[in-house]
């Protein structure tokens, strides 16, 4: 347990924001994850990175409590509070320890508008003010300037992701680009301390790709937020992350800077595969040569 | 070839217009000649019939007509079905309101129905709306492909939203001066109270269908729960009207938490088997547990609702204080009917006015959210559980109010009037006026129950004509007949009527 923590880049004194430890996530008699152990640091773009079916979103369903980890441990230190997200329940971690994520398919509300999309993102706080519903529902007037704040976020962060002018339009009608955009743009609502990207380019063409670069890096610049990002997208992986880990079968296999990752043998191996014949049994080889 | 013949003068083919037509008469008659062509009599106790051909063939030849017309007119040439079906509306109008329909010109009535004949009127007046606007528009056909007319409905949808506006207080002027009309007998207004109990029934599920998206088949439960709470209390322990109304709607709200617990898992179909099975659930209980709920004898002689204390009684003597007396009006029974159609009025406005509130609100939003999209709600730190049991507990303390005064009105409970097709029927009103949409629900309601009460007359074809009207609905508009979701919150002015577009 303590190689893990001595093998990550933590800077010396405080522990990073997010480590994760020893992480197992096993399904049955599938190992989707192994013993996997790295951290996110605050105001950085950790990626993980991997083939097909490497575990990656499965590490991010543990993150944001949509599967409870068979082992590991998955410590957040935030300002706010320390907390272990392995032991929270699914809507504690984005309301509490203040995760946000986004899906790899995108899961917007598409009959409700851009704007109440946004509005939704913020319900815990807007919950509080309307003093769950009572007040509200009389009409207290701190409900109102609770109300006002709230689209007031959510008109910083239309102006961010370029969607002002579709703001009433309902989320569905959005091209896919902007609806992309707009998740983005909902989970910053909730104002997280950590935010987690599920294959944010997926789809995008490289026009599309590059805004989003620059919107990840104002966004890290300006809040000041750990972004935790899964990318196939290897101009976006490499033009801003700090940090990259690299599964392969649920293991992790690399770990470090963009450079150093760029250079690994194991990932070379893992994206592009060993020489041919020694991947392929002797009998399919055989079988090749007789054919050709 | 296609692209240098101009539509003006595409050749006119008359065969395939007579074949559409006549095809179709010889569809209906297939269809009428066992359904309509014989009729089963009891004849001394034997069984025997006799036969309505004359009714089939007038059935046959108004559907090669009609659909000759119809034929016509989308293939571009309307003249002759705006003059033929004009002068058959008016003809038949003329003949309707003037003939007896025993005499020799009352013989030319194609059917022994004055409702029938009527229907007839308006189908004919139709084609030849519809020919009279290919006419002056020279399309071929007004309404020619499903997007199009999908793209129509939508548009109407948006613009009745907006006129809602204004619609919304009309309608309200409307119930409230209805029952102080001259033409309101003691039938409008009961018919009145009727459709305002499903009104307020179908707002108060359309909080759990139309809003939080939980489909409820068992919604019949908590207006059971409702009824027999006053019924009970009332009974037992001789609880006035105004102090069992909010107690009934607190017990069905329990209910709801009874019923939402073990189905905060279920979605879709799941959701519909087992809220179905709560509301069966609870019949039978109250049909089985005769020695408190007195079974299928139900509860009679449930004290009517007064009037804040004031009894619609006649005054036995001077010092009796009853509605009458107080007010120095006569007695008169109409008054416990009025007060008991302004009773439900405001429920039903209570009923209103609470879910346009709630919607602005952060549970109303997240009961949406949670309809849209319940893994994304719960990445956004919405807390399912507690939001789902808000949606059932509220939507079910509506039905009890609405059970509860339904019970004040009877004077008499019993399983009978909570089986599953209450249920059905309210939930078709929330999908028939498109889910969420309040003024949908009105508009439903009196299609759904204000008309077929008042074509009593018509029997059996009452409820063929309500299926077929379901049907049409379901064709021309599968989302409902107001589907059209206006946000809770703007960020822009919104394009109004008078604004620029």
């Amino acid at each position: 347990m303590s190689d893990a923590i001595a093998t990550a880049p933590v800077p010396s004194g405080a522990p990073p924001l997010l480590m994760v430890e020893h992480l197992t996530m096993r399904f049955g008699g599938l190992l989707a994850v192994d013993d996997l152990s790295f951290s996110a640091a605050d105001a950085e773009i950790t990626s993980i990175i991997g083939p097909n079916g490497a575990g990656k979103t499965t590490v991010f369903n543990c993150l944001t409590g949509f599967y409870k980890p068979t082992i590991g441990r998955l410590a957040l230190t935030a300002p706010h509070g320390r907390f272990l997200l392995e032991q929270m329940e699914g809507f504690r971690i984005p309301q509490k320890a203040r995760v946000a994520r986004t899906f790899q398919n995108i899961r917007l509300f598409p009959a409700m508008s851009v704007l109440e999309n946004l509005i939704v993102a913020q319900h815990n706080k807007l919950m509080r003010a309307s003093a769950f519903t009572l007040a509200g529902l009389v009409g207290l007037p701190r409900y109102g300037r609770a109300e006002r704040q709230a689209i007031e976020l959510a008109r910083y962060w239309l102006d961010k992701t370029e969607l002002t002018v579709q703001a009433d339009a309902p989320a569905g009608s959005l091209p896919y680009g902007s609806q992309r955009r707009l998740e983005i743009a909902r989970a910053m609502c909730n104002e997280p301390v950590l935010l987690c990207l599920d294959e944010p380019a997926a789809g995008l063409n490289a026009r599309e790709s590059a805004e989003l670069n620059a919107l990840l890096l104002s966004i890290k610049r300006e809040q000041q937020i750990a972004i935790l990002l899964i990318e196939h997208d290897m101009g976006v992986v490499m033009g801003i992350s700090d940090h990259i880990v690299v599964l392969d079968y649920g293991r992790k296999i690399s770990d470090g800077t963009p450079e150093e990752i760029r250079s690994d043998p194991a990932v070379i191996k893992a994206y592009l595969g060993e020489e041919e014949e020694a991947e392929l049994p002797p009998e399919v080889a055989q079988d090749l040569e007789v054919r050709t | 070839m296609v692209a240098d013949a101009p539509v003006a003068t595409k050749r006119f083919d008359l065969l395939p217009v007579f074949k559409e037509a006549v095809l179709a008469a010889l569809l209906t008659l297939a269809l009428t000649i066992g359904l309509i062509g014989f009729r089963t009599l009891d004849v001394g106790g034997s069984l025997s019939f006799t036969t309505r051909f004359g009714d089939v063939a007038m059935a046959c030849a108004v559907v090669l007509l009609g659909r000759l017309g119809l034929a016509l007119t989308r293939s571009g040439r309307p003249e002759p079905t705006l003059v033929g079906s004009l002068a058959a509306a008016l003809g038949l109008a003329f003949l309707l309101l003037t003939a007896d329909p025993e005499s020799a010109a009352g013989g030319w009535l194609p059917f022994d129905s004055a409702i029938v004949n009527w229907i007839l009127v308006f189908i004919a007046l139709g084609l030849a709306v519809q020919a009279g606007l290919v006419l002056r528009s020279q399309q071929p056909a007004v309404l020619a492909s499903r997007t199009q007319r999908d793209a129509l409905m939508d548009r109407v949808g948006a613009q009745v939203q907006q006129v809602a506006l204004w619609l919304g207080p009309a309608l309200l002027l409307a119930a409230v001066a209805m029952p102080m009309m001259p033409f309101a007998d003691r039938r409008l207004i009961d018919i009145g109270t009727l459709v305002l109990t499903y009104i307020m029934l179908g707002w108060g599920l359309n909080i759990v269908v139309g809003l939080a998206g939980l489909l409820d088949l068992g919604y019949v439960a908590f207006f059971a729960v409702g009824a027999y709470s006053y019924a009970l209390l009332a009974q037992y322990y001789d609880a006035s009207f105004w102090v069992c109304l909010p107690f009934a709607g607190l017990m069905a709200a329990s209910f709801g938490l009874l019923l939402g617990f073990p189905v905060l898992r279920l979605r879709g179909d799941y959701l519909a088997i087992v809220t179905l099975g709560f509301g069966e659930i609870i019949r039978i209980v109250l049909l089985n547990w005769w020695w408190f709920t007195g079974g299928p004898n139900g509860i009679g002689s449930i004290p009517r609702p007064s009037f804040f204390g004031l009894p619609f009684e006649r005054a036995r003597s001077e010092a009796d204080v009853t509605f009458h007396s107080v007010f120095g009006l006569d007695f008169s029974s109409g008054h416990r009917v009025m007060f008991l159609y302004y009773l439900i009025l405001a429920l039903a406005l209570i009923t209103n006015f609470f879910t346009l509130r709630i919607r602005k609100l952060p549970i109303g939003r997240a009961w949406e959210a949670l309809r849209e999209d319940e893994t994304a709600s719960r990445a956004l730190g919405i807390n399912p559980t507690n939001t789902k049991l808000t949606a059932f507990a509220i939507g079910a303390m509506f039905g009890g109010f609405g059970g509860s005064f339904f019970a004040a009105r009877q004077g008499f409970v019993s399983p009978e009037s909570f089986t599953f097709i209450e249920s059905a029927v309210i939930l078709a009103i929330v999908v028939l006026g498109g889910m969420g949409s309040q003024v949908g629900v009105v508009l439903a309601a009196v299609l759904l129950i204000g008309v077929p009460e008042f074509f009593r007359e018509l029997e059996a074809f009452r409820m063929l004509a309500f299926g077929a009207g379901m049907v049409a609905i379901m064709i021309w508009r599968p989302r409902g007949l107001l589907a059209h979701r206006e946000p809770t919150v703007r960020l822009h002015r919104r394009r109004g009527m008078w604004g620029p577009p």
